[in-house]
C-alpha cells in the first residue's frame, strides 16, 4: 500500500494501481471518458482525467499515471480544468446534441461532465462539424449513432475481452473516424443480441439494441 | 456499399487466393496482403476483404478497419473517367475545394467512390505540378486548368456528347460492315 495526498486528503491506494482508480475509489471524481479497469494498457485517448502532480511541470493523465508513495495531487487547478473544458467542447463540436430523442439521457456520461465541469452542451465557441450520417442501422441487432459516439473504444475492448476478437472497429480517419459493425452480422463468434456488453459500457448513446431502442422511444418513462 | 463484381474481377479473386498462399499467416502480413489484391484489382471490394479476413483468421471488421486508415486503400473501382481534383496548396487557396463539390454534386458520388455505371470516378489529390493553373482538375489524362464551378457540367456534358459520337460511330461503320 501506498499513501498519497490528493486535494490535501490523505488516501491509501495499492502499489501499481494508477490515480484515477485510487481516485474513483476514494470518492474523488476525476471526469473520464476512456479509461477502462480491465485494460493493461490504457488508451488515454479522451483527454479528460488530468491531474497536476507536485514536482512534475505539466498535468498529467491519471489514468496511465501509477501510485507512488508520498505522491501529491491535485484534481481541479485552473490547468486542469482548462484542458479538461477544452476537451469537452472539442469532443460537443463534433457530437449531435439532441439529448431529448437520446436514449441516454440524464445517465449521459457526456452530460454529467459538462454539468461537473459547468460547461454548457453546446459547443461555443468551436464551429460544429457533423458527419453525413446519424445512425449506421446495417447490423441486426445494433444501432451505432456516429455523431454521438466520443470514441473512446470502450465498446470494442469489452467485445474484444468477452470474444477474444472484436466484432467493433475504428474506421477511417481524422474527423471521418467511426465505429464500424462492417460485416460483423457474419462474424463467426458473439451473438450481440445476447452479449450486448458493448451498449452496457458505451458511456454515450451511440450503441444500442434495436429492440430496446424501439421501447425506450415509445415508452419513454417505463423502465 | 459494393458493387457487382465484373466477370475479370472474379478471375482475379481466383488468383488472389492463390497468391495468399505465399504469405505467412500473421496479422503483421495484413497490409502487404491488401497491397497485393489491390495490385490485382485496382480497389478493395468487400468479398476481398472477407477472403483476407478468413485466410488471416481475423474478424472482417479488423481488415476494414486497417484499412480504411490508409489513404493507399480504394474500396471503389476506378471510373473509366477517372477525376482527379487537386486539393494542394495553390489550388486550395484558389477554392479548388468548391470544383471538387462541384464534381461531387453533378456525378451523385463523394471523394473516393465511383458512379453506379463505372462511368465516372473522384478523387482528391495533392499538388500535380501546374500551380499557375490553379485550380486544377484532370480528366483521365486532360489536364483542365483555371478551372470555374461553371465548366463542370461542360466539361462532364462533352465526354458524354463524346461517347455518343463514338457509339453512332461504331454502330454505323458495323451497319455498313454487314
Ligand atoms: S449522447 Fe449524451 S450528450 Fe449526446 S445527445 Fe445523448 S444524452 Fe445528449
Ligand atoms: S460507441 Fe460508445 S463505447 Fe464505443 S467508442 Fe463510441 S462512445 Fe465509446
Ligand atoms: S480516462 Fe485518461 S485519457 Fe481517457
Ligand atoms: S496545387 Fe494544384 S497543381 Fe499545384
Amino acid at each position: 500500500m501506498v499513501a498519497l495526498l490528493v486535494n490535501d486528503r490523505e488516501i491509501e491506494a495499492k502499489n501499481g494501481t494508477n490515480v484515477l482508480q485510487a481516485c474513483l475509489d476514494n470518492d474523488i471524481y476525476i471526469p473520464h471518458l476512456c479509461y477502462l479497469e480491465s485494460l493493461d494498457l490504457p488508451s488515454a485517448s479522451c483527454r479528460m482525467c488530468f491531474v497536476e502532480i507536485a514536482g512534475e511541470d505539466k498535468p498529467a493523465t491519471s489514468c496511465t499515471t501509477l501510485v507512488r508513495d508520498h505522491m501529491v495531487i491535485k484534481t481541479d487547478t485552473p490547468a486542469v480544468r482548462r484542458l479538461q473544458r477544452t476537451a469537452l467542447r472539442l469532443l460537443l463540436s463534433v457530437h449531435r446534441v439532441d439529448c431529448k430523442n437520446c436514449y441516454a439521457h440524464k445517465r449521459c456520461e457526456l452530460q454529467n461532465i459538462a454539468k461537473f465541469l459547468k460547461v454548457g452542451l453546446k459547443s461555443k465557441p468551436l464551429n460544429r462539424y457533423l458527419k453525413d450520417t446519424d445512425i449506421d442501422e446495417d447490423h441486426p441487432f445494433l444501432n451505432y449513432y456516429p455523431n454521438r459516439c466520443v470514441l473512446c473504444g470502450k465498446c470494442l475492448h469489452v467485445c474484444r475481452n468477452q470474444h477474444g476478437q472484436s466484432v467493433l472497429t475504428f474506421a477511417n480517419r481524422g474527423f471521418n473516424t467511426v465505429m464500424s459493425l462492417y460485416a460483423a452480422a457474419e462474424a463467426p463468434s458473439p451473438s450481440c443480441e445476447d452479449c450486448a456488453r458493448c451498449v452496457d459500457i458505451c458511456p454515450v448513446g451511440a450503441l444500442a439494441l434495436k429492440v430496446n431502442q424501439e421501447a425506450s422511444i415509445h415508452h419513454p418513462t417505463e423502465k | 456499399m459494393n458493387q457487382e463484381l465484373t466477370t475479370e474481377e472474379k478471375a482475379a479473386l481466383k488468383s488472389i487466393a492463390k497468391n495468399l498462399e505465399t504469405f505467412n499467416k500473421q496479422r503483421g502480413n495484413l497490409i502487404p496482403i491488401l497491397q497485393m489484391v489491390q495490385e490485382h484489382l485496382a480497389y478493395l471490394p468487400s468479398e476481398a476483404l472477407r477472403m483476407v479476413a478468413e485466410y488471416l483468421e481475423i474478424n472482417a471488421c479488423e481488415v476494414y478497419g486497417v484499412a480504411t486508415f490508409y489513404n493507399q486503400f480504394r474500396f471503389h473501382p476506378p471510373g473509366k473517367h477517372p477525376v482527379k481534383v487537386c486539393l494542394g496548396t495553390a489550388c486550395h487557396v484558389r477554392a479548388g475545394d468548391i470544383i471538387l463539390e462541384n464534381f461531387e454534386r453533378k456525378l451523385g458520388i463523394e471523394d473516393g467512390e465511383t458512379t453506379a455505371d463505372r462511368e465516372f470516378s473522384i478523387e482528391r489529390v495533392a499538388c500535380v505540378g501546374c500551380c499557375a493553373l490553379a485550380p486544377v482538375a484532370i480528366i483521365g489524362e486532360t489536364v483542365h486548368g483555371h478551372m470555374a464551378p461553371s465548366k463542370v457540367e461542360g466539361l462532364l456534358m462533352r465526354i458524354e456528347i463524346e461517347k455518343d459520337i463514338a457509339k453512332r460511330e461504331k454502330e454505323k461503320s458495323e451497319s455498313e460492315q454487314t
